[in-house]
Order: structure tokens, then sequence, then C-alpha cells
């Protein structure tokens, strides 16, 4: 590993200093990320400005009946505080599907929001990558993309974020607050991450030198009836293939009055989904027509044959929350048992009887409940 | 060091004999830490080598910034081709490592480096660049692929290409046929320890410490390698954290470690990275299977066939076995197997966990479960129907065939009496439902082996036979064996493995470890007590016994030997996203005598675990523009987590068989994993009505036919 320097900030401002005046300096949080890429030789800075001990404050509730979210907050902390799990548990949810248990217990807010794609192309460095190494090329769009872009990608670069929770916050309209030498600044979710344009090796709109200090949640009634889904080859420590964070309120004309989507995997960004919005807005809620909006805002998707997928995926998971945000799940099935049990709970649907193993226990509700990877039902 | 010495305090309350569920006799002092790997292991002086691999698929290497790269600080060496010794051939190509400027694929070792720090041996590996005169890559095994031949023999000695009767004929002649084609994806290997080596090289004598799965074969390679006496190298593995085939022979790391020593006299040690871990360790070539098969309006079979394609590095030829398991499973008139291959300019593929049974067995049973279902008929049923009475290959008779007995009992087990047959209509919540079931085979073989018991005075006996243990609990069964022929508690026996200078034996593979070590074990045994019952006095220095199993291994009957199971599966599949869950999973074998309860447990549901990640989730996917793996890691190969797996059941039929090693058992290291997939599969085919032939069935491959909601 190349050399580095290494600094542990005693105070925001200082940290910001540092930052600032040192050309290829970082600042360490959870290093969940930074460090693994440090490893692969990917990232090779200078300087590691430790801001781990820095007391950005925790979660606390703004006087409009927002969030506060202080940038050092754990994951886990983050998922489990009970403001966050009843008005935004869209949140939550995003926050328990991401990663593993050790990984949310590490990482913070403000690291999380930093976190860099996970192609291939761009964790190896022998191969060709324009977000890594301007100008020699993207190797993914003829190779391996499967898990890629196909929203605000171009023929530079269609990395993906690889987030969950800033797909949440993308729904919830939070603001990223940040320290800079100038002072404190805000942007928008939807203003912090940029498309790659003529620039891939960007992937926010946060000034050089600048330290995350918070995020804002605002008050949203519409986010207590919010839900984070996450679809993925397996069911823990794995990127999203696609994802979806949303929030509904219907009328008792079962028309939409207020809703928001965003859209994970698809995009160098958290996607906010405007058009689908759009479109929804006054209109029935109704699968027919959670699918045409979602079908609007995918008609500008540009795909490769082996992430061609993603439009159908992210199609059908935006009905499929949109659906159980609305109420609309409780259709008949084999047992009557109506909504989304977990997959694990034991039936009888296959017309036989189940033994439950002595020395191997399945997965159940509790263990969701508890922090475990599974989303399951009760999460 | 000694190559194993057993501590820990054994707890006289449990049964100890054989059968009984003995804990690991390492357990704890692995749980601790107190167990040092291979890599762990730092003799004074050693130094650090790290791997420097080709970044081209194929070419010429024209020139380097080596001198550059020796300069740096704490740089001790530098061994590209042209530094490195001449190496004799071991009959493995991967081996001859740093031979010559030409690169045979994406990945392989072009340099040693070697440094006084991890640290810096990594920065300069990733300092050292190679010019290259790039040529083409031809990476994508078809079909139809120009170099496809029929090597001599396919792995493990098996033959090519078998045909009896008239396959053609029984197609046409057949009401009922299935003619499909079935695929399986790279698979890796991926044990949690990647391979490693710390390598001693002093007055001409070759001393290593090894990630491996059999130290005598590893020594006679590296003997034969460096054209040293096989008297002059001793290997060790005292402990290893997994394989599943990928350590059963030399791999490159052992020889570029002992070329370090070599030339800088000192220690040197070398790991893989995960990274490293998807081109120089060997992986499961993917495979392709054509699988013709013809019945009855009734289920017999007519025609049983299957063609196999496999690809494998322009280095060495190694041919997966895929289509040998389907000549002893199932009874049809005609049969035709064949086996293909293509050399290309790939990784080499090596063994992985039943090598030819678990992509084999998925695509015969696969194409059973349709056949049953163009029929009508119960699939635990058209299996019943073709139970042979004697090797549908070989015509000898079993010497013990207990599949029929598995299927039923697995089926009373799992409820699958009254099934549904109907596809894709169950449904719980946004949830598709459907069960599979599927047979397992694998071979029980044994091989030479070696052992030496020595009774102690004061009662102790020390046993040294080169077993491995890779995790399967090899040290706790040869423990047990011993003790249980010796007639004495546990705790008196002292057990010495994992060291070439032990007598020979084979490795911990293709499930025939338990059957060979332990057959010598149970020999020398039988010698050293008859011995003592004789009254022969015991000197001071022990009285001991060596044996070899070569004779009686000779000698053994005329029977075709394999163990057998039945997997049944559940499957769920998201329809809002394709995503398939396994709430539960049902294996029922027959292994013969199964040894130590828990250890078998561990490897029946390991096995079946690993199965289900082969239908699921593994996928070594090839770069078409690269020619290397690109996932290659942990984060991008998914190997199944703990979240994936629901509730798996395992159970063993008391099973007598009198034909095998003495001690009675078949070997299990392989046969949970067999037909897993295939169950799977068959249980994603029943939920959705969807049949995809193409492991790993992922969402992408199920959302263009799954119903929507919309």
């Amino acid at each position: 590993m190349k050399t580095f320097e290494y600094e542990r900030a005693t105070d925001v401002a200082s940290a910001v200093a540092i930052l600032d005046r040192t050309p290829n300096a970082k600042a360490l949080a959870g290093g969940t990320n930074l460090v693994d890429l440090m490893k692969l030789g990917v990232e090779r800075p200078d300087l590691l400005v430790d801001v781990s001990r820095l007391d950005f404050g925790g979660v606390d509730e703004l006087p409009d009946g927002g969030l506060r979210i202080g940038a050092g907050v754990r994951n886990s902390d983050l998922a489990a505080h009970p403001l966050v799990r009843t008005r935004y548990p869209a949140l939550t949810r995003a926050l328990v599907s991401a990663a593993s248990g050790q990984l949310r217990n590490q990482a913070t807010t403000g690291g999380n929001l930093l976190q860099r794609t996970r192609c291939t192309y761009f964790m190896d460095t022998t191969k060709p990558c324009n977000k890594r190494e301007p100008g020699t090329g993207c190797g993914a769009i003829a190779g391996l993309s499967r898990e890629l872009g196909i929203l605000g990608v171009n023929d530079l670069c269609i990395a993906t974020h690889p987030g969950d929770m800033a797909v949440a916050l993308a729904a919830l309209d939070a603001v990223v607050v940040f320290e800079t030498v100038d002072g404190e600044q805000r942007l928008p979710v939807d203003e912090f991450f940029r498309e790659p344009g003529d620039d891939p090796t960007r992937d926010t709109n946060l000034p050089s030198g600048a330290l995350i200090t918070a995020v804002e949640l605002p008050a949203l009634p519409v986010a207590t009836n919010s839900t984070y889904r996450k679809a993925r080859d397996r069911r823990s420590y794995a990127f999203a293939l696609g994802s979806v964070a949303a929030a509904l309120s219907v009328d008792d004309a079962g028309l939409v009055t207020d809703v928001r989507i965003a859209l994970g995997a698809a995009s160098p960004v958290p996607w906010r989904a405007r058009k689908a919005e759009d479109a929804l807005v006054g209109s029935p809620a109704t699968p027919a027509s959670f699918a045409a909006a979602a079908q609007l805002e995918l008609a500008a998707a540009t795909t490769t044959e082996q992430n061609a997928f993603k439009v159908a995926l992210l199609t059908r998971l935006v009905v499929g929350v949109l659906s159980e945000l609305a109420g609309l799940d409780h259709e008949a099935d084999d047992t009557g048992e109506g909504v989304d049990p977990s997959p694990f709970r034991p039936t009888g649907a296959n017309g036989g009887h189940r033994h439950v193993a002595a020395d191997v226990e399945p997965a159940t509700a509790a263990d969701t409940e508890a922090g475990s990877d599974t989303e399951g039902s009760a999460a | 060091m000694t190559a194993v010495d057993v501590v820990t305090p054994v707890d006289t309350s449990v049964p100890t004999g054989l059968g009984a569920p003995v804990a690991r006799l390492e357990g704890r002092d692995k749980v601790t830490g107190a167990a040092r790997y291979t890599y762990e292991h730092t003799p004074d002086g050693v130094l650090y080598g790290w791997i420097a691999q080709s970044t081209v698929t194929t070419g010429t290497i024209t020139g380097s910034n080596r001198d550059e790269v020796l300069a740096m600080p704490g740089v001790q060496d530098v061994i590209t081709h042209e530094q490195a010794p001449h190496l004799e051939d071991a009959e493995d190509g991967e081996l001859l490592v740093l031979q010559s400027a030409a690169v045979a694929y994406r990945g392989q070792p072009v340099a040693l480096v070697v440094a006084d720090t991890f640290d810096t041996a990594r920065e300069a590996a990733s300092a050292l660049t190679f010019d290259y005169d790039v040529g083409p890559g031809d990476v994508v095994l078809g079909t139809d692929h120009p170099s496809l031949y029929a090597p001599e023999t396919v792995n493990a000695g098996f033959e090519t290409d078998t045909s009896q009767g008239d396959v053609d004929a029984a197609m046409a002649d057949s009401s009922v046929t299935i003619d499909e084609t079935y695929e399986t994806a790279a698979l890796f290997n991926s044990p949690m320890e990647p391979h490693a080596t710390v390598a001693t090289w002093v007055d001409g004598e070759l001393d290593v410490l090894d990630s491996n799965q059999g130290t005598s074969g590893v020594a006679t390679t590296l003997a034969t390698l460096f054209s040293l006496d096989p008297s002059a190298v001793r290997v060790r593995a005292e402990h290893v954290g997994g394989g599943f085939g990928s350590k059963g022979s030399a791999r490159p790391v052992v020889v570029l470690a002992s070329i370090g020593a070599m030339r800088t006299g000192r220690p040197v040690k070398v790991a893989y990275t995960r990274q490293m871990m998807f081109a120089i360790a060997g992986y499961r070539t993917p495979t392709i299977s054509r699988v013709r098969l013809a019945a009855d309006s009734e289920g017999h079979l007519s025609a049983l066939s299957h063609e196999a394609y496999s690809h494998s590095s322009t280095l060495q030829e190694f041919t997966e076995q895929t289509a040998e398991p389907t000549r002893h499973l199932w009874a049809a008139p005609s049969r035709l197997m064949t086996h293909r291959l293509a050399r290309l300019d790939v990784p080499t593929p090596r063994w992985m966990r039943a090598p030819g049974e678990a992509p084999g067995v998925y695509a015969v049973e696969s194409a059973m479960d349709e056949l049953a279902s163009k029929l009508d008929l119960d699939p635990v049923e058209l299996r019943v129907r073709n139970e042979p009475e004697v090797d549908p290959h070989t015509g000898q008779p079993f010497s013990s065939r207990h599949l029929v007995d598995c299927l039923r009992r697995g089926a009373e087990l799992f409820g699958w009496e009254g099934r549904d047959p109907r596809q894709g209509v169950r449904r719980v919540g946004r949830w598709l439902v459907g069960t599979g079931v599927a047979a397992a085979t694998y071979p029980a073989s044994v091989m030479p082996a070696g052992a030496r018991v020595t009774a102690l005075p004061g009662g102790r006996f020390e046993v040294g036979v080169n077993a491995t243990d890779i995790g399967q609990g090899a040290r706790t069964v040869m423990a047990q064996i011993a003790a249980s022929e010796l007639g004495v508690p546990l705790d008196l026996v002292d057990l010495h493995i994992a060291d070439s200078r032990l007598p020979t034996a084979g490795v911990a593979g293709g499930s025939s470890g338990t059957a060979s070590w332990g057959w010598a074990v149970t020999k020398a045994s039988r010698q050293v007590t008859e011995l003592l019952a004789q009254g022969q006095p015991v000197p001071p220095e022990g009285l001991e016994v060596v044996v070899d199993i070569a004779e009686d291994i000779a000698t053994m009957s005329d029977h075709s030997r394999f163990a057998y199971g039945a997997q049944f599966v559940e499957a769920r599949v998201d329809l809002d996203s394709g995503e398939i869950v396994v709430p539960r999973m049902v294996g029922v074998f027959a292994a013969g005598r199964i040894m130590n309860a828990r250890t078998a447990r561990s490897q029946f549901a390991g096995g079946m675990t690993m199965g289900l990640s082969m239908a699921l989730h593994e996928h070594g996917m090839l770069d078409p523009t690269q020619g290397d793996y690109g996932n290659h890691d942990f984060a991008t190969y998914h190997v199944a987590a703990n979240a994936d797996v629901g509730s798996i059941e395992v159970e063993w039929l008391d099973e007598e068989d009198p034909h095998l090693a003495p001690m009675g058992g078949k070997g299990i290291g392989e046969i949970g994993n067999v037909g897993a997939a295939a169950a799977v599969a068959n249980a994603v085919a029943h939920a959705t009505g969807i049949r995809v032939r193409d492991l790993p069935i992922q969402p992408d491959k199920l959302l263009a036919e799954l119903p929507t909601r919309y």
C-alpha cells in the first residue's frame, strides 16, 4: 500500500481547514469503503483526516417536525431510531437492507453518501475506467454491465451509486449539510449527487475540502407511509440489482394525493423519479397506473444487453411497492394470508407439511427485528 | 514444530466411539485463535512474497521495469521468467510458473516480488509493470467452438465416450422424449483461507508449510519440479481453512514461494489474495450438457444420453467428468455419454467439490423432472421406475444401493405425498411456491494410504497418518477410528497428520479420505493390538507397526460402489422481483456407516448449502473483453449467505455394506452437494412454470416470463 499520513481532527473547523489546504486528503469516518479502495490501490490519498471521533450530533428532532442526523451516526443506530422507524420507515428499511450487520455498525451517515461505485472496472486498477482514470475508456459497456446503470448514464460511464440509504433520502427530500472554510452550506440530495457528464471522476457536487456534518429530513407527512424494497442476487450482503424507495398517500376516492419515488441501482445517482410522481398525482392508485408511471420514467433508459432487464425489474418493483403502500396487497391467495408473509414462514401451500430441523433454524421475523440482513415483512 | 499435538482435553462424559458425535478435537483451538494457519507462521528472517499477474489475455512479455522495482527500499528480489530456475514437468502445466515470456491467460503469474514486509511487497508488485506483445484472446466456450476435441480420458481417468444400444433410434421410436441443453456457470471453490505457503530452503532441503489437501502429493510434485530427491522435501499442512478441491494438488503459490526461498536463502511466505483465487487457484469450468431422454408412456427409459462440453486453459488439459455420473444413475438400454473439451485462453480449471457430479447430475436430474412433467408422473415415482438392478454401465452388482429408500424417506420427511403437480399456480402473498426433488450419487472410492501406529510404554498410542483436516473433521475421525480399534479412550491416542514425512497417503478429496486413511489406521491398529495380545513387550521407544493398504485395495471385490441421496426443496419466487428464496431443504443419504454424527451432519448440510449456492447465487462472470473473471471478490461473487438458507434437514440411512473399507463408510465429502442444484431448479420450475436451464437462476432469467401484478 502507498504510504500516507494520518491526522486525527480535533474539531470540525480544523478538519475542514486541513482538508481544504491538502489537495489529496480524504476524511476517514467508518472507513468501510475508503480503506477497501486504498487496499486495492483505487484510492491513494496522501493524508487521511480521521473525523470518526468528532461530535456531529445524534438524531435530533427539528422544530418543524423534521430530523437532523449527525454525519457520524452509524447506519445501525439510524435504522433503529424510533423517530426514523415511525416517520420515515423507508429509511430504516433501506439501511437494514444494506451491506452486513458488521458494516452497518461501522458505517456512518456522512461516509455512506460518499461511497464509490462497486463497478468491477472501477475496483480493478488493471482495467479501463473513466471514473478512476479519465481517458482510459469504460470497460463495462462492452464488458460486464449486468449490475450497472440505465438512467443518467453516458458513453463515458454507466456506474451506479451503490448505496441504499441515499435512495431513501432522495425520495424523502433530504438535505445534505456540510462545512466549508467559507461556512456551512446545504444541498438537497437530488443536487448533491451528480451524473457523470464529461467528468465521471466526480460523484457529487460536494466542494473540494468540504466535510459533511449532517443530513436533514424535512417534516413529510407522506413519509409515514413509505417503504424500501431491494432486489438482489442474495438476501444479504449484496448490492441491489434494482431498488425502490417510495412514499404514498391516497384519498378516499382512491386517487393519489402525494407520492415520492426514487430508484436505486439504476443510475450514477439515487434516481428521483419525478416524471412518474407527476404522472401519478391525481391518478387512481392502481397497479396499472403505477406501471404506466414507472414506464414513463424508464422510457429514457439506455441499456446494454446485460442490464436491459432492469427496466422490467424496476417497473415491477415500483408497482409492488406502491401497491403495498396503497394497501392493495390484500388480494386473495391460496392461503388467505394476504400481505407479503416472510418467504421463510411455514405454510401448507405445497400440499405437504413441514418439519423444522433440529439443528438449523430458519430465519424468522425475530431475526429481522434484531437487525439481521433479511428485510422480511417485519422490518 | 511438530505436525500436530492433540492437547485439547477430551470430555470423557460423551460417547467417543466410532459413529459418536465427537466434537472436533481442535475446535477450541480454532475458535480461540490458538490454531495457526499457514500464513500465521513467521519463521525468523522471513521475507514476504507477492505475486504479480499478467494484465493481458495472451501475449509475450517484451520488457519490464524490474530494475526500477528492485531498487525500491526493502525489495529483496524480483523474479520473472528471466530469473526463475528451470522447472521439470510435473504433469501440470499450470505449475510451470515463470518459465517463459508467453502469457496463456489474464492473471497468470508473471513475477514474484520478495520484500522485507508485506506492505512493501504489495506496493512493489503493484509498481512492477510489463510490456507485452499482446495476442488475441479466445475465452468463450460454446458447443460449436472449433477447438473442441475428445480428450483421451476425462478427470479421474474415466472414459471420454461410451455408448450402448442406439440412442437416436430410441429417440425416434419413443412417444415421450426430452432433448434439452443445461448450462452451469464457472464456479469458484472459495475456501475461507486462501492458499498460502511458507517455504524454507536450507542446505538443499525444502521445507514448506502449505495450505493444501494432501501433503504427500504436493511433496512429490515439488521434488519433481525442482529435481530434488523426495527425501529433501517436506510439506506440512497442520490446519487448513477449507479447500473444496482447490487445494487438492500443488498450486502455483507453493512453487513460487519455494523459488523465492531458493533465490534469497531466507524463508519466504506467499498468500493468494481473494482476487487471485479467481485466476490461479483452480475452479469449476462452465459446463454445457445436452441431455436426451426417451421413455414409454409408463416412464420407463429406453434411452439416456448426456453429451458434455467444458473448457480448460492452453496450459493444462482438465476435463470435468460431467457425463460420468449419468452412466451409473438410471437404467436405459440405449446409452450415449460423451465429453468434449475446448482449450481457451482462460485460467486453468481444477477440481471443485463433486467434480462431474455437481454439474452433471444437475443436468440429468433437471431433464428427469421435465420428463416427469411431460408424462404427468410424480418425479419420485419416475425415478423409482428407472432404478437399475446392476450398474447399467459396467454390469457390476452394486455393493449397496438404497437410492429408492432415500427417495421414499425424503418424501415422507418433506411431506411430498399429495403434491400438486401443476406448475406456476400456488401463491402466498407475492410469492409463487413450488417443490422439487432430485437424486444424488457419488462414487465410494479408496486410494492407497499408509499409517503408523506405535504402542508407547504406559498405555498411550501414537498414530501417524497423512490425513489432512480441511475442516471436515478428519483429525477427529482418525482418532475415533484408532481408539475404537485399539480399544482405548480417545485421550490415549496422540495423532500426527498432515506431514509428508508420515507414510504416504492420498488427498482429502474424492470423498475417499476417511475410507483410505481410516483403512490404514484400522489395519495398523489391529496389528498392534494383535502383537500386544501375543505378549510382545513394549520397548522404551515404543512398539511400532507401519502398514500400507495398496494390496488390500487390489483384492477388493468386483462391485460398483456409490453413495446415494435424495434432495427435496421448497422454493418461493417473488413476483415483484424474480428473487428466489429456499425456505427448506431435506436431504436423505445412504453412505454406508457414518463415523461421526456431528461432523457428518455438517458435511451433508454444507454440501446442500453449496448446491443451493450453485443453483441461485454463484456466477463466475467471464469478461469477454478482458478475459478474466471480473467479479473476483466476495462482494461480487455471491456465495449463499446465512440469510439465504432456511431450514436444512439432514438424515441418513443406517446402511451396512460389507464390500467397503473395513469401517464400512462410503465417503460423504461431496454427496450432499450433488443433486441439490437440480432440486432447486425443479422447485423453481414447479413454482413458476418457467424452466431456466442455465445456472445460476437469477432474477433476470425469470422476469420476462413471470406473471405481472399489473
